[in-house]
């Protein structure tokens, strides 16, 4: 106890940098609620435009909604009937694209976690990947048109929209599978590679089986963004109109994003489909919202399963 | 004991990039006994230990000088596949780090992907593993659970039972108590005692008193050299090096 100097707390109080230090509190207080108010004002900006962006699709579409309407195709120049075939043709056309870009972008990601050393050439792979996630998607869909519409001659069908699309939620799924990958601890690689186990077997059984809730979770997010894109298919799968459903992968299908466009657009009764253009935007968005309330189950079923 | 050695490390200096974390080792590995390695955080024992089965090679930058010979033959070699030496000489770690499966599945995971196919098989095998590991009686009724449900202790002795299930001829031990109460120590220890008769065992403890109950041998480590090897009732008695006096009476460390 000697050595350290004990001080009353009066001393402290009447000290005259903690006299200062007292009166500038009020001060200090005012600052943090300023800036809490302006923190507070940026999330309600947020939140109050996409509520009222929801609600005026909600309100504006839900007319248009009916039985007929989801389970009929469009008739009388697309000015009466349903939706039927675009729902169907955006259920094919991402079904498609994860089926794609799912095995190819959790296979990418195991290299780029898993095997390969880290060094120049990955770090080279991994900028690549990034830019691919930043490139728009009419590139996407100039790049499908290019290679699988015109010279792999498949035409404008279901497999090149849906190889176009899976090329650009890969970046999304290889990010979300590296995450996932990453999150798996260590001690378990240890564990598994300590008792004589290979390397590929350690991948195989220890660590994807613990990445994959990670994997879905980020790969469903995945299909929702591919559900919704119009850029990437206009040239490589969507057809303006088709009276009869497709009979395989090589036929030209429509879909929700892409009637949305046509109706708002380049239909010659762009006022008579109004209703019709509402109700395909918020069957979409229920769509893609209900794709990823599913992600969101899954992730929270499989966080209580672990076990670590 | 040059005969019965199972391993015999011979002028082996480690680099972790620029560091250098071992500086020339020379350390033969008695079959069938307890060696411990002892020395403060940081001397290399660790290091070492992690050398034997090549769990090293998991890091990247990291460099190897010199030999281990596991039964004579030098396990660095380029022809030696560092899966079966890892299935010869087994790992426990510093934290229990079972599997998120069942209790019966951490057993087998291992013997299942070497081929030991036969559910009769694998039951049995996985009954003498638990009774090696002195943990059968507590989990013979609840093997389908999940091992994650286990305590500390019994963790420890799961991933004990589980590297023995791969009938390895060497266990090392990374400081296998250091993250347990005192009574499963105790029983860990009693169990490393009954498995040196089959097993020749390296472990590394931060506990002296450890070292002293339960190893035939003891090496002592500090910054990266071996200072003092010997017989454990010898080095804790009359220590030839003035180093190992210190460091076991406390002066430093």
């Amino acid at each position: 106890m000697s050595t350290i100097q004990m001080i009353s707390e009066e001393e402290v109080i009447r000290s005259p940098s903690h006299r200062k230090a007292i009166s500038n509190m009020k001060w200090r207080y005012l600052k943090q609620n300023l800036f809490l108010g302006v923190v507070r004002l940026s999330a309600l900006i947020i939140a109050v435009s996409l509520g009222g962006f929801l609600f005026y699709i909600f309100v504006n579409g839900i007319g248009a909604i009916s039985w007929d309407f989801l389970t009929l195709p469009p008739r009388d120049s697309m000015t009466k009937g349903g939706i039927m075939p675009a729902i169907l043709g955006t259920f094919y056309l991402t079904t498609g694209a994860i089926i794609i870009a799912l095995p190819l972008g959790v296979l990418s990601a195991v290299y780029l976690s898993e095997y390969a050393k880290q060094g120049p050439v990955v770090r080279i792979i991994r900028i690549g990947v990034n830019c691919l996630a930043g490139v728009p998607s009419i590139v996407f869909g100039l790049f499908g048109l290019g290679l699988f519409v015109v010279f792999l001659q498949f035409g404008s069908c279901i497999l090149s929209g849906a190889l176009t699309l899976g090329f650009l939620i890969l970046p999304t799924i290889i990010g979300a599978s590296e995450e996932a990958l990453k999150a798996v601890p260590q001690t378990f690689r240890e564990a598994s590679l300590a008792l004589g186990v290979s390397r590929w077997q350690t991948i195989f059984r220890i660590v994807l089986p613990n990445a994959l809730p990670g994997i879905l979770t980020g790969s469903i997010l995945g299909v929702g963004r591919a559900a919704g894109e119009t850029a990437p298919i206009m040239f490589t799968a969507a057809a303006f109109f088709t009276a009869k459903l497709p009979a395989s992968i090589f036929d030209e299908v429509m879909a929700l994003p892409y009637h949305i466009y046509v109706l708002a657009t380049a239909g010659t009764h762009i006022e008579q489909t109004r209703p019709i253009q509402y109700g395909t935007a918020l069957v979409l968005i229920a769509l893609v919202l209900g794709i990823d309330l599913i992600a969101i189950i899954i992730r929270s079923y499989m966080r209580k399963k672990k076990g670590w | 004991m040059q005969d019965d050695s199972i391993i015999k490390v011979k002028n082996v200096n480690f680099h972790y990039g620029d560091f250098k974390a071992l500086t020339d080792i020379n350390m033969d590995f008695e079959k069938s006994r307890v060696t411990a390695l002892i020395g403060p955080s940081g001397c290399g024992k660790s290091t070492l230990l992690r050398l034997l089965n090549r769990m090293n090679d998991l890091i990247d930058g990291t460099r190897v000088e010199g030999e281990v010979l596991f039964e004579d033959k030098n396990i660095y070699d380029s022809n030696v596949d560092p899966v079966e030496i890892r299935r010869r000489i087994g790992m426990v770690f510093q934290k229990p780090n079972p599997f998120p499966k069942s209790i019966f599945n951490n057993i087998i995971y291992g013997p299942r992907l070497l081929g030991v196919t036969g559910k009769g098989d694998l039951r049995d095998l996985a009954e003498q593993s638990l009774r090696q590991a002195v943990l059968w009686d507590e989990v013979k009724d609840i093997l389908g659970q999940s091992a994650m449900m286990l305590s500390g202790g019994q963790q420890q002795r799961l991933c004990i039972a589980r590297a023995l299930a791969m009938k390895p001829d060497v266990l090392l031990m990374d400081e296998p108590t250091s993250a347990l109460d005192p009574i499963s120590t105790a029983k860990i220890e009693e169990l490393i005692e009954g498995l040196k008769k089959h097993y020749t065992i390296i472990i590394v403890t931060h506990n002296m008193q450890q070292a002293a109950r339960i190893s035939d041998y003891t090496g002592f480590f500090y910054l990266g050299k071996l200072i003092e090897y010997n017989l454990t009732e010898k080095l804790f008695t009359t220590p030839d090096v003035k180093q190992t006096e210190d460091y076991i009476t406390g002066r430093f460390g």
